[in-house]
């Protein structure tokens, strides 16, 4: 459904993990923060970092550096909280994620972006929606909904690993 | 945008279930004192009211069945029927068959509405054969026999705001005029100039001299909807006392129309010169025409006052708000009370006295806002047990069984959500009780026990919580047959040492049943699990208390609220985190032993209690101090001690869910925005007390 909307705006945001630069659909971005304090919970796993307060929310905030296997995002002056809006199986959710920096709302006609490469991606294939390009530069664009789908699955698989783990250790 | 249409069928819908609620507490309660006729004007009154509003909102399946099932109780009120367990058994599936017909799914269902026919069928054979003739079994109140036509004088005086509420006068009026001949005299002096008038308001009232052979209850009838949004009298003029002089004067020519002697226009030009009689005083400049009016309509205020005092005091005792407008105040209050905790901390910062004073007194008052703002939320019990009544009587007919459900404490008050997710826990403690617990009468009394069973649900409240028991005076659990169950299932290795507590705890095992035999009603060891899975939803607890041959009673303990608690923030490894200051017991200190160890049992005045370190427990590592403060909670009725880092203080704690994606994570309730904006992570005690202790026991 949000595709549907989206290929109409054809607006991205652009924000950078590492040197890559990513983009997300205008349409599922809230807004932007800047870093805030995040209280960790426990027992949880790395790539979900905990939660902020929202104007009285909590919302969990989603370390994308993490997901995707690319290191931890460090605290900088230029790191920021996307919040977003997705789709978590028909439930509309609201989630942060970190980015190194936010760079820009940058539009690309759909005639522009093609389907993701088969090979040579930083990240896993079918988090991309597809390739779009600032000059030289590639832009990642995510399949929002899918990253964050699979972190619930990805996260509950991991806590009980971790449980498991320590319970053998002790 | 719900047009005006649908907004009142959903008043209908919620009124009619409302009242549907009444009927059969009302039915209850006549199955135990049958003759009494107040009870069955109550039932009478509500089952008019269902079909008189089913009627103007469209539910005319509904409106046809209420009408055939109240021509029955018709009857009974005026002594044609008695009242017999048939009849209540045919009204209570009456009230059912009602209660489905307003569900919108199952409009035009063939199959119900042959229930409804098969229902009235019994009804219909029930009035037979204890009934009169139908026809001439019009009503027939002992002080007024039918067919007499009868002078009555009405005085009808809405209130203001009887527009408001969606009501005509005129249609009322109509309806009273349908009745016979009618004369109305209409009020008017309050009604205020065109340039203040409010259009809204009702000002005027009537008076009506009617002419019927109605009943005075029919008349009352006429009323039944606005009962609370109009005054209404009648008198009864043809015994001709205990009325004014004008009163007299209309009798006298109404009864000449009666007789036949003048037509009723000789009638109305008598009342007009009578009313000129009555001009004549003002004429005589003794009194304006207003005046007299005033002065009768002061009278019969005078008369009434007392009587209208208590009426309003009780009408304005209660108002109706949806639902959402009420978590929505409660949402506000909750960020009121994060932004005073941040403004107390910023003004502890500053040091200014000045300030300080203002936010003192910003935070008492936000603190009894969010006290009454809760208290709107809170609703008696009552409701709910009165429910669980009619369940009591089917299941114990159905299981043979003679039972009586005692209930106390139904004022006790509860937060709404409370209420209604607690409904369930309580359907299956009392299932339990009626299936499992009292035994069938022949083995009671072969105990030497009476017969009929007893079970007693009870509310209170104990401290800043609400205690809710069932008992029963049944067999009481028998330990040898749960530890045999539970071996059996392997829940428990054979030959473990457990306190009775623990071995009666073991039934809120999945899968755990203790009954021979599965019957409908339990048996097939869903329920008890069920039941302590919602009530630790609702942060409450449940404990056991069974006495073999004596019954048992199973007491459950619930907060007030789920919105706001009084929360005891502590620090551990750089974060903060909550404990539901409920549970906390004290406050006390652990020293490490002389080995430098960390201890792992604290001695409470001769009492020992194991603790249970959060860093440890939330894997935060770094070093705890050398002496931990430690949080003494009780859980489950054990102590248990939480080492923390720092005690920082009491805070009022608004909880916030923590979402879809930590709904794995057990060991916390929500998270709570700290004074600084910020967020601290509410611990749901138990589940981390469980947790561990199921680590403890993966060591072992």
């Amino acid at each position: 459904m949000a595709e549907a909307v989206s290929s109409n705006d054809n607006q991205y945001l652009t924000f950078t993990l590492e040197r890559e630069l990513f983009a997300l659909d205008i349409a599922s971005v809230r807004e932007v923060l800047e870093l805030v304090n995040i209280t960790r919970v426990p027992r949880t796993p790395e790539a979900i970092r905990g939660v902020i307060n929202l104007r009285g929310r909590a919302v969990p905030v989603v370390d994308l550096k993490q997901k995707f296997g690319m290191g931890s995002t460090a605290s900088t002056v230029n790191t920021c909280i996307i919040i977003v809006e997705v789709d978590i199986e028909g439930e509309p959710t609201v989630l942060g994620a970190l980015a190194d920096s936010v760079q820009e709302v940058y539009e690309m006609e759909s005639s522009q972006i093609e389907p993701p490469p088969r090979m040579g991606t930083p990240i896993r294939a079918d988090y991309i929606r597809g390739m779009g390009k600032s000059g030289e530069q590639f832009i990642i664009i995510l399949d929002i909904n899918k990253v964050f789908s699979s972190m619930e699955l990805a996260g509950l698989a991991q806590a009980l690993g971790e449980a498991g783990a320590e319970a053998g250790e002790a | 945008m719900m047009s005006q249409d649908d907004v009142h069928r959903l008043a209908y819908l919620e009124e009619a279930k409302e009242l549907l609620a009444d009927l059969e507490a009302s039915l209850l309660e006549l199955e135990r004192s049958p003759d009494d006729a107040d009870l069955l004007h109550k039932i009478f009154r509500a089952m008019h009211t269902i079909k008189g509003s089913g009627a103007m909102f469209g539910f005319d399946d509904i409106a046809a069945f209420t009408h055939d099932v109240e021509t029955i109780f018709d009857k009974v009120r005026n002594g044609l029927l008695g009242v017999s367990r048939e009849l209540l058994d045919l009204s209570f599936h009456a009230c059912d068959h009602i209660r489905a017909l307003l569900e919108p799914d199952n409009a035009g269902d063939a199959g119900l509405a042959a229930a409804g026919l098969t229902l009235l069928e019994g009804f219909r054979r029930y009035a037979g054969e204890d009934a009169a003739p139908t026809d001439v079994a019009m009503p027939a109140p002992q002080e007024e026999s039918p067919g007499v036509a009868r002078i009555y004088r009405l005085r009808i005086r809405p209130q203001g705001d009887i527009l408001v509420t969606g009501n005509n006068p005129l249609h009322l009026l109509e309806d009273v005029c349908s009745l016979g001949e009618c004369r109305m005299f209409v009020h008017v002096e309050a009604v205020s100039p065109l340039d203040d008038l409010d259009p809204e308001a009702c000002l005027v009232w009537w008076d009506c001299v009617l002419r019927s052979s109605a009943s005075r209850q029919e008349l009352a009838d006429v009323f039944v909807f606005v009962e609370d949004e109009c005054d209404l009298t009648i008198d009864l003029l043809d015994d001709g006392c205990a009325m004014d002089g004008e009163g007299v004067h209309k009798l006298l020519g109404q009864i000449l129309v009666e007789r036949g002697d003048i037509t009723p226009a000789d009638l109305e030009n008598a009342l007009s010169a009578q009313k000129r009689l009555g001009d004549i005083l003002s004429d005589k400049g003794l009194v304006q025409p207003s005046q007299v009016a005033s002065a009768l309509a002061e009278q019969s205020a005078v008369r009434d006052l007392g009587q209208k005092q208590a009426d309003r005091q009780e009408k304005a005792s209660s108002i109706r708000v949806a639902a959402d407008k009420l978590d929505f105040l409660v949402d506000l209050v909750g960020e009121l009370v994060i932004v005073q905790a941040q403004i107390r901390q910023a003004v502890d910062e500053s040091g200014d006295p000045h300030l300080r004073g203002l936010a003192e007194h910003l935070e008492r008052l936000s603190e009894s806002l969010r006290d009454s703002t809760l208290s709107i939320r809170m609703l008696p019990i009552g409701a709910t047990f009165a429910k669980f009544r009619r369940l009591v009587r089917d299941l114990s007919t159905e299981l043979g069984k003679d039972i009586e459900l005692v209930t106390s404490g139904e004022e006790t008050e509860l937060d709404k959500t409370v209420i209604e997710r607690l409904s369930d826990p309580l359907v299956h403690l009392l299932r339990n009780s009626i299936d499992h617990g009292i035994e069938s009468p022949a083995e009671r009394q072969a105990v030497g026990k009476p017969a009929a069973g007893r079970i007693s649900l009870a509310a209170a409240h104990v401290g800043g919580e609400v205690c809710i028991t069932v008992g029963d005076d049944g067999g009481g659990l028998d330990p040898a047959a749960i530890r045999a169950k539970a071996e059996q299932r392997g829940l428990l290795s054979p030959g473990a040492d457990l306190t009775l507590k623990e071995l009666y705890h073991l039934i809120f095992q999945p899968g755990f049943s203790t009954a021979k035999a599965v019957t409908s009603v339990s048996g097939r060891g869903v329920g008890m699990d069920v039941v302590k899975r919602a009530i630790d939803a609702l942060r409450g607890s449940v404990e056991i208390d069974s006495e073999r041959g004596q019954g048992t009673s199973i007491t459950v303990r619930l907060p007030l609220t789920l919105a706001i608690i009084d929360g005891l923030q502590v620090q551990a490894g750089g974060e903060y985190y909550v404990v539901p200051l409920g549970l906390v017991e004290e406050c006390v200190e652990l020293a490490r032993g002389e080995d430098g160890q960390r201890r792992r049992i604290v001695n409470l005045r001769g009492e020992v209690a194991p603790v249970l370190s959060l860093r440890e427990a939330f894997g935060l590592g770094g070093q705890p101090p050398s002496i931990e403060p430690i949080v003494v909670a009780r859980v489950d009725g054990e102590r248990i001690g939480i080492a923390v880092d720092r005690v920082v203080g009491e805070h009022q704690t608004v909880i916030k869910t923590l979402g879809r994606l930590y709904r794995d994570v057990d060991a916390f309730s929500g998270a709570t925005i700290r004074g600084d904006g910020s967020m601290a992570l509410i611990i749901d005690v138990a589940a981390l007390v469980r947790r561990e202790a199921l680590f403890e026991a993966g060591r072992t």
